[in-house]
């Protein structure tokens, strides 16, 4: 029987993964499949408790609204990866340092 | 173990895997689709939940937008003619813990927590009640929502446009 834990233990380790390729690759693009892999698990988790629970559909709204929220953060966060590449000829995140140097 | 039960252990492992191998390949290109069976996966779950209008948009905003990007991403970023499109790891010992200590923790509260749960009652279809909230009880949100979109699209326009004619 799958019940709201499995679901849960789903999302916690789609939301793991994601941790592990935001804080490990150097690529910038990279990076934003792991953001992705993150909002996703936390969809999931939305999701099954608005079905588990007797609040209707509010979390399934909340849902909506971070798929817009994401959205419109891969559309900046591109557009940020594409000037720093025109700038630096690097999308490697451990090489755009200039601010420090 | 029921049908949908058998159903439910492919899709996630399916789902799971697929993530695996986007934060663990060295090529960016099979990162970038074995996202596309990640978010596929997702959306079965969505329907395995009873949400078929979010199962729908995780299909054509996710599939059909943010994975495109995503790969203009990675096309663009690189010369067209190096085609080893690969990526660097580092410091992957403290992510890994990092992120069994996530994983620990979220296990253990969806497991240990006794979930006050209702009975569960039949999927029935969702587009016309979300329509219905969305023009009611969510205008704000909504409208707040078209108004975030514009400003990314202005300024993802302005931060990508040539700095020539600036």
């Amino acid at each position: 029987m799958i019940t709201l834990q499995h679901y849960l233990l789903l999302s916690a380790a789609l939301f793991s993964l994601g941790i592990f390729g935001v804080l490990t690759r150097k690529n910038a693009v990279n990076v934003l499949m792991g953001i992705e892999l993150i909002l996703n698990s936390a969809n999931i988790n939305l999701i099954a408790f608005s079905r588990y629970s007797s609040h209707g559909l509010d979390g399934q709204m909340f849902a909506v609204f971070v798929i817009v929220v994401a959205a419109a953060e891969v559309a900046v966060a591109l557009a940020i990866v594409l000037t720093m590449y025109r700038l630096l000829k690097t999308v490697s995140l451990d090489q755009a340092d200039t601010l420090r140097r | 173990m029921s049908f949908f039960d058998v159903m439910f252990c492919i899709v996630a492992l399916v789902t799971v895997g697929s993530a695996a191998i986007v934060v663990l390949s060295r090529s960016l290109i099979y990162s970038a689709f074995s996202l596309l069976f990640t978010f596929f996966g997702v959306a079965i779950i969505y329907v395995f939940l009873g949400a078929d209008f979010l199962a729908a948009t995780q299909v054509l905003i996710y599939v059909g937008g943010i994975l495109i990007l995503l790969l203009f991403g990675v096309m663009l970023t690189h010369r067209l003619y190096n085609l080893n499109l690969k990526t660097e790891t580092f410091q992957l010992i403290p992510g890994m813990l990092i992120a069994l200590a996530v994983f620990t923790s979220l296990a253990l509260s969806a497991t240990q927590t006794r979930w006050k749960l209702v009975t569960q009652k039949p999927a029935e279809p969702t587009t016309e009640a979300i329509g219905k909230l969305f023009m009611g009880e969510y205008l704000l949100p909504f409208e707040i929502a078209s108004i975030l979109l514009l400003v990314a699209l202005i300024g993802a326009a302005m931060l990508v446009r040539r700095r020539s004619d600036a």
